[in-house]
């Protein structure tokens, strides 16, 4: 696995999923590969993103537009990689409720079955307020322009789930859930059709009803009843869409890339993720880490050079007077700087070590682990983008942790 | 509108919100923990029941029974099942023998398919429990909740006005009112924001303020700016350091201590700029949102743990003037 890499993953794969779990940088470091492999690979590179910063939204040209994908220009990308890129990079967001209604529009029998659910009390619900649909509809949409086959690599932002492993089983709940016995059962006097009775009604006589009418009361079931019914006639269609959709994800043009930072929680769940992915037979191609700190805080040196700062500082502050130095001709002043030079080493040291522990943990995974530093700042433009890019395909951005 | 900070612990329920990976568990937990070195009976309540409270703690993984995890502290992992059979045991008096059974499925399609249910078993249970305290039935006095994040808690804290407005009669109805009086009361609920001084926790924050007055009427309570760096340099020490950094400063730093310095002093310049790009974001939530801020520092420590949750406790402590 010597001339494993970044730069090999994305020319062997049609599909990078990012993952992790929130406030780990996933949306940043899916443009950063996007950008990375349009950049040196060349072909037409897409990055769907969910939920980006604003900043980072406009930058990609992303604002105010709905499904649509745009391309990022050349000049741009240029002059922020500083020679012409090989490729395109296109961006584009994710609209949830659009690519609801779209999926809707598409599987209903006619645009009346699909009016009847759009206008649907518990549809807008569903979409709109419950963030759990997003899991699906997100590779659904993946599903959908990855079939159009209009790119070459399509690197995908994940929605922000409470869990990550979440969306990894979105297709199989959404087949299971429409194709349930259950619900086939509740709704049968609908699809024999002619008069609106509804075996929900018809239940009322049996324990369950009784306890859910008490609940919830007559109408709202009645409403569930409704909207089920109407989304009878898509049953076919979305089951055998949601399995095409989990073929994807399992078909080795697919690979996943696990984001994470080093901090004790979001690298526990990024665990779970990899050891979930290995469960569900999916692979992981790379394990970033992101927002690492300088390995120059691990160097036995630069902790010498520290501790020499705070202990000897005095001393030291007024060499450097004497040296007529300039800035520097107040002794105390000095000393109190080195001293917190020394002391700030120290602090950020200790994160550092706790990092590199955790970053050899990871180490034997998968094929790629890449790394990418904290940076000063919030990543708002391309130029910002395409650091994280030289990070991630840097040199040695292998299995070496 | 001005919120005391220092009366925040007199309110019966403390909900913590914010951005994912923002520390929502470490504040709500270290808040508890300032509750009870403060004689309040707390019961911690880890709203999306994956795990990770106990942990502050250093105590084994709870259920949803509560367990003291700490003196004063209880700790439960909310499960929307379990409080849905708690429900009918309590309120539809329909006796519930050992598992729901089959029962299950039913309650999971319906929980599926009913948007709003998982939301409004979780509020119902924890307006349960504040209404228990208020009454002086439990054994805790303050409330305080490991909440959603941003996406879902405006779901979860509307669910009992969304119910009211979908379900027309029945039982149900009628007890949606006293879970949305409850949580809209500013003198028993406070809904806090936890966030991070980086571009998108702030901007979510500020979005976020902006939907629980508009969308919840939730009383809202303090912001929780969360891992402050360190502001390492005065304006005039920030001179001297800039001598070092570079020129005949750096050389000659490197000349009396080793090849080293140059690395130490870098480690320090990475500190001061990664300070810096966080005063612009605090800058713009203390301009944006009109809500005290209290502020914890980053924590230069090898793990979370007790130990790291007594800082954050501290810190807190300090920050709502209670100590």
């Amino acid at each position: 696995m010597s001339d494993a890499s970044l730069d090999r993953l994305v020319s062997s794969r049609e599909i990078i999923v990012c993952c992790g779990s929130g406030g780990v940088g996933k949306t940043s470091v899916a443009a950063a590969v996007a950008l990375g492999a349009a950049a040196r690979r060349g072909g037409r590179v897409l990055v769907l993103t969910i939920d980006p910063a604003r900043r980072l939204a406009t930058a990609l040209g992303l604002e105010g537009i709905g499904n649509e994908a745009r391309r990022v220009p050349d000049t741009v990308l240029a002059e922020a990689i500083g020679s012409p890129p090989r490729g395109e990079l296109w961006a584009a967001m994710l609209d949830m409720k659009q690519s609801w209604d779209d999926l809707v529009r598409t599987y209903a029998e006619d645009s009346a079955a699909a009016d009847r659910i759009l206008e649907n009390h518990l549809y807008r619900n569903l979409t709109s307020r419950f963030v759990q649909s997003h899991d699906y509809i997100a590779m659904e949409r993946l599903f959908e322009i990855h079939a159009a086959g209009e790119y070459d690599l399509i690197v995908i932002d994940t929605p922000p789930t409470r869990n990550a492993i979440d969306f990894l089983e979105a297709p199989a709940r959404m087949a299971d859930f429409f194709g349930g016995r259950f619900l086939r059962w509740l709704t049968l006097p609908y699809r024999v059709g002619g008069r609106r009775s509804s075996r929900v009604l018809e239940l009322a006589s049996r324990p369950f009803a009784q306890f859910a009418d008490r609940l919830l009361g007559g109408a709202f079931l009645e409403d569930i009843g409704e909207f089920f019914a109407n989304f009878q006639s898509m049953y076919d269609g979305f089951v055998a869409r949601a399995e095409a959709v989990e073929r994807l994800l399992r078909d080795r043009r697919t690979t996943f890339a696990v984001v994470t930072t080093l901090e004790p929680a979001p690298l526990h769940e990024a665990e779970r993720f990899c050891a979930a992915l290995g469960e569900r037979d999916l692979h992981l191609g790379a394990i970033v880490c992101n927002r690492t700190l300088p390995d120059l805080l691990l160097d036995p040196g630069a902790a010498e050079a520290a501790a020499a700062c705070r202990s000897d500082a005095e001393a030291v502050a007024t060499v450097l007077a004497e040296a007529g130095l300039p800035g520097l001709d107040d002794p105390a002043r000095t000393a109190r700087v080195l001293r917190i030079v020394g002391e700030s080493f120290d602090r950020f040291a200790v994160v550092a070590r706790r990092e590199a522990e955790l970053r050899a943990e990871l180490a034997g995974g998968p094929e790629v682990v890449a790394r990418v530093p904290a940076l000063a700042g919030d990543v708002g433009d391309v130029a910002a983008l395409a650091a994280i890019a030289r990070h991630l395909y840097a040199e040695g951005a292998s299995a070496e942790p | 509108m001005t919120v005391d900070v220092r009366a925040l612990l007199d309110r019966r329920l403390l909900v913590f919100t914010g951005k994912g990976g923002v520390g929502k568990t470490t504040i709500a937990s270290a808040t508890a923990l300032v509750a009870a070195e403060l004689g309040r009976r707390v019961l911690l309540v880890e709203a999306d029941g994956k795990g990770d409270v106990p942990a502050q703690f250093e105590h084994p993984p709870v259920g949803f029974a509560p367990v003291e995890v700490h003196p004063g502290v209880r700790a439960m992992a909310m499960d929307t099942e379990a409080s849905l059979q708690e429900y009918i045991r309590l309120q539809l008096r329909v006796p519930v023998i050992g598992r729901i059974g089959p029962f299950a499925r039913a309650l999971d399609f319906v929980a599926t398919a009913a948007p709003g249910v998982k939301e409004i078993l979780t509020i119902g249970k924890i307006a349960w429990e504040v209404r228990e305290a208020i009454a002086g039935r439990a054994e805790h006095d303050l409330v305080i909740v490991d909440a959603a994040a941003t996406g879902h808690i405006v779901a979860q804290l509307g669910a009992a006005d969304a119910l009211h407005d979908l379900v027309d009669v029945g039982p149900l109805r009628s007890q949606t009112r006293w879970v949305s009086e409850l949580v809209t009361d500013p003198a028993v609920t406070a809904v806090n924001v936890v966030t991070t001084p980086e571009e998108m926790p702030v901007a979510e924050t500020i979005e976020l303020v902006e939907r629980l007055r508009t969308e919840v009427r939730a009383p809202l309570g303090t912001i929780v700016a969360n891992r402050v760096l360190p502001e390492p340099f005065t304006r005039a020490d920030a001179a001297v350091f800039a001598a070092l950094v570079a020129g005949p400063g750096r050389a000659a730093l490197t000349a009396r201590i080793g090849a080293g310095a140059g690395d130490a002093v870098d480690a320090a310049r990475l500190a001061v700029a990664m300070r810096s790009a966080t005063t612009t974001h605090l800058d713009h939530l203390r301009t944006a949102v009109d809500l005290p801020v209290c502020y914890v520092p980053y924590l230069f420590v090898r793990a979370p743990g007790l130990r790291a949750t007594r800082m954050v406790a501290d810190a807190m402590a300090e920050e709502m003037g209670v100590r």
